[in-house]
């Protein structure tokens, strides 16, 4: 019996006030459809009386049409929610189941074992306390196995409940159940979990899945030599450890709450560790500290607020906090850096590249970041690192980050919630990688810069001139070169003191290491764009002709310059127009396949957005053309 | 924490998240009771200040007498910014649940009405109060759901959300549905209500109504706009709502339950799940999910 159904019909008051201090806990449940893994959830929903009776009408009707277990109710139908998907049989992605107990609400993450498998468990792993690894009796540890809880231990997980399935397909027996157990102990030895649970289970016929009052009293049971707990007795009591509790006092402002003048509150949810009025906190960012006056909420002023808490915080000092900065401890303060090495799970179909920019988000902190080095991939199945250039969707890579200003954090090992990120594409806005920070690089919180007293300003005043970068991006055979070498001449008799940075010039010294490939196209770019600052900071107008085909890159390059350096000059002659020219014989090689990768052809090219100028390649002479751009630069 | 704790302060989180991140967010009000837990909520992240954002009512002009005026009693007492959008094209020509289904007339009067609303007021982000327990489809709804310029919900193209950060970029006309009340179910929310004595529309709690009974659903007579089939008669019974729409779509259950406790004791001793009092999810298999992908909450 689950919920006290006496209880609810005769003291329905009592029973609320016992609600009143029921905890929560979310768990994952890791597995394939093979290994019956719809089948346990779908039989702790209904053992729970969380199906109701129109739900159960529908799944005797659906049980027939395409249920898999005959006449008998098929409980992994319940949890089949997308129609397409329950067409196809499969379930993509992760979906969140709930029921309850008198002593717990659950939240369930439900992920399907598929190709995308990695993408999906991460996702509904990284708010699980506890993760269940589904096992078949019958064919012990897997391959599968492994991975689920390699990333189940790369999420953060401590607990783990090894659920050995289908036990009366082996005959209830123990020595099967104990040879697995062995097995397991072997593979997660260096995971780093606190505690292994080990349940033999029949999700099928109900065995151990709730501790009925014959398992109780080890009577008529199919398993008389088990003592431990039933799943769902373990769920019910695992402790949560609060350790956040414990841990520093951690708190990334979310918003800021002016209503009048009088009040300026900082909103947010407490990370770690606990917050009193009177306690000193301090910004990393800006090293400024302050006391906390006040902690408010609606239901009144609190004296102590807690991990897991959203609050409002007033602070005796007025001083400079904004949404992305952290209030912290004093004592223990987190990193704050620029650079840091992480763990990184791929989400996306498009691969990362190292050297690209990338929205890097932890918790409210938001910065353009780039992978300044993948130093390995990890094989999820063999847990071998291996080399690579790139991270595809579902591998998971350690790399170095490299962000644009520094933010304050912790290793993810000790601060679950103050060491995560997720990276977003900055283009197509999707959500593309979920970090896991393992370190601050030392280099990154030591190196400051040098400050020189001959700077940017004084060396261009010596020239009198405006330093810039004049970036021609379009198709091969577009005139970029042609172009900027006419451009060039032009500024030169003007006594401008330039410099042209040109594909060849470049690829053959600079960026001879580099290929073709997207990663080296954008490492490529990466390069230009740090050598036209460097030009720019000595002083001097820097043209460059390069097809830049990533709209990202040259975002990039945009950047890192000042306001008003970067003057992007879209080529925009016809493809057919390039073709036609096809100055190196590029095209042709391309067309007939001996050139791969080539951009207008099987690569693409990102049209500027928003260029500051647009030129038509065909439509007049490129002598008419670069005294149009040097008119409207120059005038 | 509680349970009931940690559920609030994730929806806290949530609500500031988006008021943070987006240019110009709304909060649909359904008058519902999940609207008046999220409304409570939104009170809760900002006090002392008012929630920065104002509140938005789709009025299908169906909607039971006794909600519109809680929500004028309501926007009164707590000095909201409620703005009240009717598909009026839709109202013109008279479209209603009895005339043109319950399908047609959903699509007109509350997906166009919520479409055209959003398009009129140029939000990027709207509050919507879903859960994801209330229908099989939703469970793998993201709390941050992303829509395209056309309002399309693609089951294919949502974004992975981690931990608890949500990305919340969009490009211009595209805009996200945030459901702060995700991770509710219905018992949590009645819990909630009670134990926060939030004010809900009095029609949850049981009371003598007249009612007919069509198409095995007790339909209560709220106006005059009812007319009688052959056979029907209208029956004075002790009934309640357990979900609040359009009158004539939302089916009343029979109950003696004229308190909360005694709403909640009906609710765990009865096994039928919440939606079914609502004609519209029956119309077809998956129907739910459908509707989503065409912009339906």
């Amino acid at each position: 019996m689950v919920h006290q159904s006496d209880l609810i019909e005769h003291d329905i008051h009592a029973y609320l006030k016992a609600q009143e201090e029921k905890s929560m806990l979310r768990f994952i449940t890791c597995g394939s459809v093979d290994d019956g893994k719809s089948t346990l959830i779908g039989r702790l929903l209904w053992d729970s009386k969380l199906v109701f009776e129109d739900q159960l009408a529908a799944l005797e009707v659906d049980s027939k049409r395409v249920g898999t277990q005959g006449e008998e109710i098929d409980y992994a139908l319940l949890l089949d929610g997308l129609q397409a998907e329950r067409e196809q049989g499969i379930t993509i992605d992760v979906a969140y189941r709930f029921f309850s107990t008198d002593k717990r609400k659950f939240i369930v993450a439900d992920t399907p074992g598929h190709e995308q498998y990695t993408r999906n468990m991460v996702t509904g792993a990284s708010t699980a306390d506890v993760a269940i690894i589904l096992i078949d009796a019958r064919k012990g540890v897997l391959t599968q196995t492994k991975r689920h809880s390699y990333l189940a231990s790369l999420v953060g997980i401590k607990k783990i409940v090894v659920a050995i399935n289908k036990m009366d397909l082996v005959d209830y027996g123990q020595a099967r159940y104990e040879e697995i157990c062995t097995q397991y102990g072997e593979l997660a030895q260096d995971l780093g979990f606190e505690e292994i649970t080990y349940i033999p289970i029949s999700a099928l016929k109900g065995d151990n899945i709730i501790a009925t009052t014959s398992q109780t009293l080890m009577l008529e049971t199919n398993m008389p030599w088990y003592d431990g707990p039933a799943l769902l007795t373990y769920l019910e009591n695992v402790e949560l450890g609060d350790r956040a509790t414990t841990r520093p006092f951690r708190m990334r402002v979310q918003w800021v709450n002016r209503p009048n003048l009088d009040f300026r509150g900082f909103c947010g949810t407490i990370a770690s560790g606990q917050c009193r009025p009177g306690d000193c906190v301090v910004v990393p960012s800006s090293g400024l500290q302050s006391k906390i006056s006040r902690i408010v909420t609606m239901d009144g002023d609190l004296g102590i607020a807690s991990a897991g808490q959203s609050v409002t915080l007033t602070l005796e000092d007025e001083i400079d906090i904004s949404r992305g900065d952290m209030l912290t401890v004093p004592e223990q303060r987190p990193e704050f850096a620029d650079q840091f090495e992480a763990k990184i799970v791929w989400l996306h179909e498009d691969a990362l590249l190292p050297g690209r920019s990338y929205l890097l988000k932890a918790g409210s902190a938001v910065t353009p970041a780039q992978i300044s080095a993948l130093k390995h991939k990890v094989n999820v199945n063999t847990l071998q690192f291996e080399p690579g250039k790139t991270l595809e969707m579902n591998e998971v890579g350690v790399c170095n980050i490299a962000l644009d200003r520094a933010i304050a954090f912790d290793a993810y090992v000790d601060n679950r919630h103050t060491g995560n990120f997720i990276l977003i594409d900055r283009f197509t806005n999707a959500t593309v990688g979920a970090g896991m920070i393992n370190f601050a690089l030392r280099r990154a919180t030591n190196i400051h810069w040098q400050a020189v007293e001959v700077d940017k300003q004084a060396r261009a005043e010596i020239k009198k001139q405006q330093p810039k970068v004049l970036w021609f991006t379009g198709l091969s055979g577009a005139g970029k070169s042609t172009l900027a070498n006419l451009v060039e001449q032009k500024l030169h008799s003007l006594g401008k003191h330039t410099y042209l940075l040109d594909g060849d010039n470049v690829r053959h010294g600079l960026n001879r290491d580099l290929g073709f490939t997207d990663a080296d196209r954008v490492e490529n770019i990466r390069r230009i764009a740090e050598t036209s600052k460097l030009f720019v900071d000595a002083g001097i107008i820097v043209l460059t002709a390069f097809i830049s085909p990533f709209r990202s890159e040259r975002a990039m390059a945009r950047e890192i310059l000042e306001p008003g350096e970067f003057i992007e000059i879209f080529v925009d002659t016809p493809l057919a127009v390039c073709e036609q020219r096809d100055p190196k014989g590029l095209y042709k090689k391309a067309r007939s396949g001996e050139l791969k990768n080539f951009t207008g052809i099987d690569s693409a090219y990102e049209s500027p957005e928003n260029p500051e100028i647009v030129i038509n390649g065909a439509e007049r002479s490129a002598e008419e053309l670069a005294g149009k751009i040097v008119m409207e630069l120059f005038g | 924490m509680t349970h009931l704790e940690q559920l609030e302060a994730e929806s806290i989180h949530i609500i500031r998240e988006v008021a943070a991140e987006f240019e110009n967010p709304v909060m649909l009000y359904s008058i519902g009771k999940d609207s008046s837990v999220m409304l409570h909520l939104a009170q809760k992240a900002f006090y002392p200040a008012k929630p920065p954002f104002p509140l938005m009512h789709v009025d299908t002009t169906w909607k039971f007498r006794e909600m519109i005026e809680f929500r004028d009693r309501m926007a009164q007492e707590c000095g909201f910014d409620l703005l009240i959008h009717t598909n009026e094209e839709g109202a013109r020509q008279g479209v209603s649940p009895f005339t043109h289904g319950s399908a047609l007339y959903t699509d007109i009067m509350k997906t166009e009405g919520l479409k055209q609303a959003l398009d009129k007021y140029k939000f990027d982000a709207a509050f919507g109060g879903a859960r994801r327990d209330e229908e099989k489809s939703r469970a793998k709804e993201r709390i941050f759901s992303f829509r395209t310029e056309t309002h399309r919900w693609d089951p294919k193209n949502q974004r992975p959300e981690l931990w608890n950060i949500y990305n919340a970029k969009v490009k211009k006309g595209e805009s996200i549905r945030a459901f702060p009340l995700s991770n509710w179910t219905e018992l949590d929310i009645w819990q909630y209500i009670y134990l926060e004595q939030i004010p809900i529309v009095p029609l949850y709690y049981s009371q003598v109504r007249p009612v007919v009974e069509r198409d095995g659903m007790l339909i209560m007579v709220d106006d005059d706009r009812l007319k009688l089939l052959p056979g029907e008669e209208v029956q004075m019974k002790s009934v309640r709502f357990r979900t609040l729409g359009c009158y004539p779509l939302t089916g009343a259950v029979e109950s003696e339950a004229a308190t909360l406790p005694e709403i909640i004791q009906e609710m765990l001793l009865t096994r039928t799940s919440e939606r079914q009092g609502r004609l519209i999810d029956h119309d077809q298999a998956g129907s739910m999910e459908k509707k989503k992908q065409e912009g339906y909450f």
